[in-house]
């Protein structure tokens, strides 16, 4: 599905990607962890080709991305932080993201399931940051495609809206896609991810299942585990 | 015309045999007398010589008595570029309605169309001319008319052109109703004064539409010079008149609408240049008055060179001017005094149509250009126009005391 | 492209500035045929007008619809959409709707006005293909800073900076060389120093036509015979497309090297 191989990108005089390689194979969601700076945003930004890096090659169903564009049809994307121009309407920029793509899609379940029908007509500026996030989800997962990144999909949402979106998580699991997902809530990622890759400085410090990582680190809780291993790093 | 014509022969007819003295001599191609020339031999003086409508082939007719040449339908007289065609030397002579073409060119002498030479009471009218050298060349012959010739010539370089009508120390002659086109200098007076120019049209001519050299006392009115080298030029004169004509187009590397060189006590009034490159060029000229003229769209409305004292310039019009005034040098003696600018900015508090704030007519950019011309290339930049403002609040180039201290607000009619 | 520059189109045609910015020049046109009911002389002043502020305001509009549609650009980035695409569909969207405002706003007095049966004609269309010209060449400009200045603050000073050089700045050392260099002939070193700077390029194209007489007057044969020929015309305008086409080409360059 997607292969890195010996990733590379500078930021000015900041090393980020530090020689990435990775192969994802089988379907299934994988977390990408790792503290604030990492590089985990600049990953799937580098698969998405928004950040185009200095060396090494990234190719989604064996084929390079190098200086092309279509392969993003088969990408379903949220960003991290939900910018959207001001002053346009909800309607409108579902409309918009629709004619963009032109692929087929299904927002009138997910706009119920959210129950954003009273913004509808609202302009996004008018927005809180929850309602956002789940105008946000709306655009990410009214389309189908074969592979899709979730940039902290759980930011600002309630309780209700997250148990709707972890159950959109796994139609989609169940329908044979490669999610990739960051997030820095534990829990949500224990409950969710089939695996983990543990990014720092750049560089994988891990690749495996749930349990391995637990046992690993000989911790019980992901959480744990996680911060045992930035640990081990350091020492 | 025709008919006008006819009615002129008529009456002149009648006029000659009611008083039972002149004959009048028929030439035409197929006559008994079939040329000009032997028409004149034969004629007494006063008789009238009636040229029908056809081709003579004629050139150095010589008028000796005073006759009436009459062309009936336009005759055309060709010269075959052999010389001078008409030579009057007889006082009272008039010539009328021919078609005369193809006078000689020549580097040694001036050939001409008709000339009159020591010659006075002379009558020039409805007389075309075409390929021609000179046109009509008077020499030292007093209290003509020449009236209402057209003249289109076809020059095309100055070296070897001649000019359309020109008085030579002539006095007391009429230029009115003429047109002249296409010549060297369409209307050239040298050392002659007392001259009445009116209503004529010169235009497209190589160097001036009207000259005048060390002549004096000379008025010309409503004429209207468009596109020649310069409208006129006005050199060593003194009394000048120049009253309601019009400037138009002449534009060019050297193109003025007036050319104003070592000139005293002229009057000018009521004239409009429009669209020429210098409206006006003054050298060394004094104690002229410029009155109600109109200066509309010119690269320059007024150019100061050299020394000129006492001007005043007072009710007229400078619209759209791309430069007002221009002068070379920080010294002004000259008066401007309640002109209309269409550039001037001021307000009028006490609604009196006078403007509260003095007018600045010369601008820096003005100087800046007269000292490098290449600057021009900067015409209406947002720099030269900050340039210009500073100038105008603090003069350092510029003539200081330069002022229209009575700018009005509305055009002068 | 075409969907993005309709987007962005449509965004700025129901923003504020564009109605301002219409307004302003309609008003502009009334009020100079107003007051001297002569359609020549309103191009004149006309001419100084746009000279000076259709470049200022591209720039500004151009940096600040860049800067503020960052959200946009980047959710657009992340579909199926090729990046000069996305950027060329904004610059697009930006030069249209000042264009469509710059031309509605003048051409509707003008027209009103009589402008068919006024020889001005001519010299009123040679005004808007240089506000055109502008417009574009400056928003590309003014692009090309943005996507090259990540601040905010610093990009905006430098496009203000931009029109300050053009429009002020550049002529003042033009001026100072041609003088200081007096004693040279400086017909060819004049055409060049015209041609560098879009401003004084489209200056000069209007000039022609306006104060012909005055330019053609003073300066030497070289000025004539280049200013004053189809050829001076025809290489004028080719270079103000080379003017617009570089920006909009480095634009294109640089948003496929850019990071987001």
């Amino acid at each position: 599905m997607i292969k890195i191989e010996r990733l590379h990108k500078k930021f000015g005089k900041n090393q980020v990607l530090r020689g990435i390689d990775l192969e994802i194979e089988k379907p299934g969601i994988i977390a990408v962890l790792g503290p604030n700076g990492s590089g985990k945003t600049t990953l799937i930004k580098s698969i998405l080709g928004m950040v185009i890096p200095d060396k090494g090659s990234i190719s989604i169903q064996e084929s390079l991305i190098k200086k092309k564009w279509r392969y993003r049809e088969r990408i379903q994307y949220l960003p991290q932080i939900a910018n959207f121009p001001g002053n346009l309407r909800v309607r409108e920029l579902i409309k918009m993201i629709k004619d963009l793509r032109q692929q087929e899609s299904d927002d009138k379940s997910l706009i119920s399931l959210f129950e954003l029908e009273p913004f509808l007509d609202k302009k996004l500026t008018t927005l809180s940051g929850g309602t956002k996030q789940k105008v946000n989800i709306v655009l990410t997962f009214m389309f189908n495609a074969p592979l899709v990144i979730l940039d902290e999909p759980t930011s600002g949402l309630d309780p209700l809206s997250l148990i709707s979106l972890k159950k959109l998580i796994s139609n989609e699991r169940k329908k044979g896609k490669t999610i990739l997902i960051t997030s820095h809530i534990m829990q949500f990622v224990e409950e969710v991810a089939d695996n983990v890759i543990y990014l720092l400085e750049g560089a994988i410090h891990f690749n495996g299942t749930i349990d391995e990582l637990k046992n690993r680190t000989n911790q019980t809780s992901v959480e744990h585990a996680v911060a045992a291993i930035t640990k081990g790093t350091n020492v | 015309m025709v008919v006008t014509l006819k009615h002129i022969i008529f009456l002149v007819c009648i006029l000659h045999w009611s008083l039972g003295q002149s004959e009048t001599i028929e030439v035409c191609e197929s006559c008994e007398i079939n040329s000009v020339k032997d028409a004149i031999s034969r004629a007494q003086a006063t008789d009238t010589i009636l040229i029908k409508k056809g081709t003579y082939k004629e050139f150095n007719i010589l008028v000796d008595k005073p006759l009436t040449l009459i062309g009936e339908d336009y005759p055309i007289i060709d010269g075959e570029d052999q010389g001078e065609i008409i030579r009057v030397v007889s006082d009272n002579v008039t010539i009328d309605g021919l078609f005369i073409i193809n006078v000689g060119t020549s580097y040694t002498s001036d050939h001409a169309a008709i000339r009159v030479v020591r010659s006075e009471n002379y009558l020039i009218q409805n007389v075309v001319l075409e390929k021609l050298f000179f046109g009509i060349y008077i020499e030292k012959s007093n209290n003509g008319k020449i009236y209402h010739n057209k003249i289109i010539g076809d020059a095309k370089d100055e070296y070897n052109s001649g000019n359309g009508i020109q008085l030579w120390y002539s006095k007391n002659v009429t230029v009115d109703r003429n047109i002249v086109q296409g010549v060297r200098d369409g209307i050239y007076l040298e050392f002659s004064d007392e001259i009445v120019i009116n209503n004529n049209i010169s235009s497209n001519n190589l160097r001036y539409g009207l000259h005048f050299m060390f002549s004096n006392d000379d008025v010309y009115t409503n004429n209207t010079f468009e596109n020649n080298g310069a409208g006129v030029a006005v050199m060593f004169s003194k009394r000048i008149k120049m009253v309601n004509n019009i400037f138009r187009e002449n534009w060019g590397t050297t193109a003025y609408g007036m050319l104003l060189k070592e000139i005293n006590d002229a009057e000018i009034i009521g004239n409009t240049f429009e669209e020429n490159t210098i409206a006006i060029n003054i050298e060394g000229s004094n104690r002229i008055t410029y009155q109600k003229n109109s200066f509309i769209k010119n690269g320059w409305a007024v150019k100061v060179l050299g020394a000129c004292y006492s001007n005043k310039f007072e009710g007229n019009n400078f619209l759209y001017n791309s430069f007002d005034v221009s002068y070379n040098s920080k010294l002004n003696d000259n008066v401007f005094d309640g002109n209309y600018w269409s550039n001037y900015t001021g307000y009028d508090l006490d609604k009196n149509g006078i403007g509260d704030v003095p007018y600045r007519p010369v601008k820096l950019f003005s100087y800046v250009v007269n000292r490098t011309p290449e600057t021009i290339v900067l015409l209406r930049s947002l720099f030269m126009d900050i340039i210009d403002f500073s100038e105008k609040v603090s003069p350092v180039f510029t003539p200081d005391n330069l002022i229209d201290a009575n700018p009005l607000m509305k055009k002068v009619l | 492209m075409f969907k993005i520059f309709k987007y962005s189109f449509f965004d700025l045609m129901r923003s504020r500035w564009s109605y301002v910015y219409f307004l302003f020049y309609l008003i502009l046109g009334f009020v100079l045929l107003f007051l001297n009911n002569d359609v020549s002389k309103a191009v004149i002043t006309l001419m100084n007008v746009i000279i000076i502020l259709v470049p200022l305001i591209s720039t500004i509009f151009g940096i600040m619809y860049y800067y503020n549609s960052k959200e946009f650009t980047e959710l657009l980035l992340a579909q199926p959409i090729r990046r000069s695409s996305i950027f060329m569909g904004q610059f697009l969207g930006v030069s249209g709707s000042l264009l469509l405002s710059l031309v509605l706003g003048l051409g509707i007095p003008f027209v009103s006005y009589g402008l068919f049966k006024s020889t001005a004609i001519f010299d009123f269309s040679l005004l808007l293909v240089v506000g055109s010209f502008l417009t574009i060449i400056f928003t590309a400009l003014s692009f090309n800073i943005a996507i090259s200045n990540e601040n905010k603050i610093k990009g905006f000073g430098y496009a203000v900076l931009l029109w300050l050089f053009m429009a002020v700045i550049y002529d003042g050392l033009f001026l100072m060389s041609l003088i200081v260099f007096e004693e040279y002939p400086l017909d060819t070193f004049s055409i060049a120093a015209t041609m560098f700077n879009p401003i004084d390029l489209s200056r000069t194209l209007i000039l022609l036509k306006l104060d012909i007489s005055a330019l053609l007057g003073y300066t030497g044969a070289v000025f004539k015979g280049f200013f004053g020929t189809n050829l001076g015309l025809m290489t004028s305008l080719l270079l103000l497309i080379l003017w617009a086409l570089i920006p909009i080409w480095r634009l294109i360059i640089k948003s496929q090297k850019k990071d987001f």
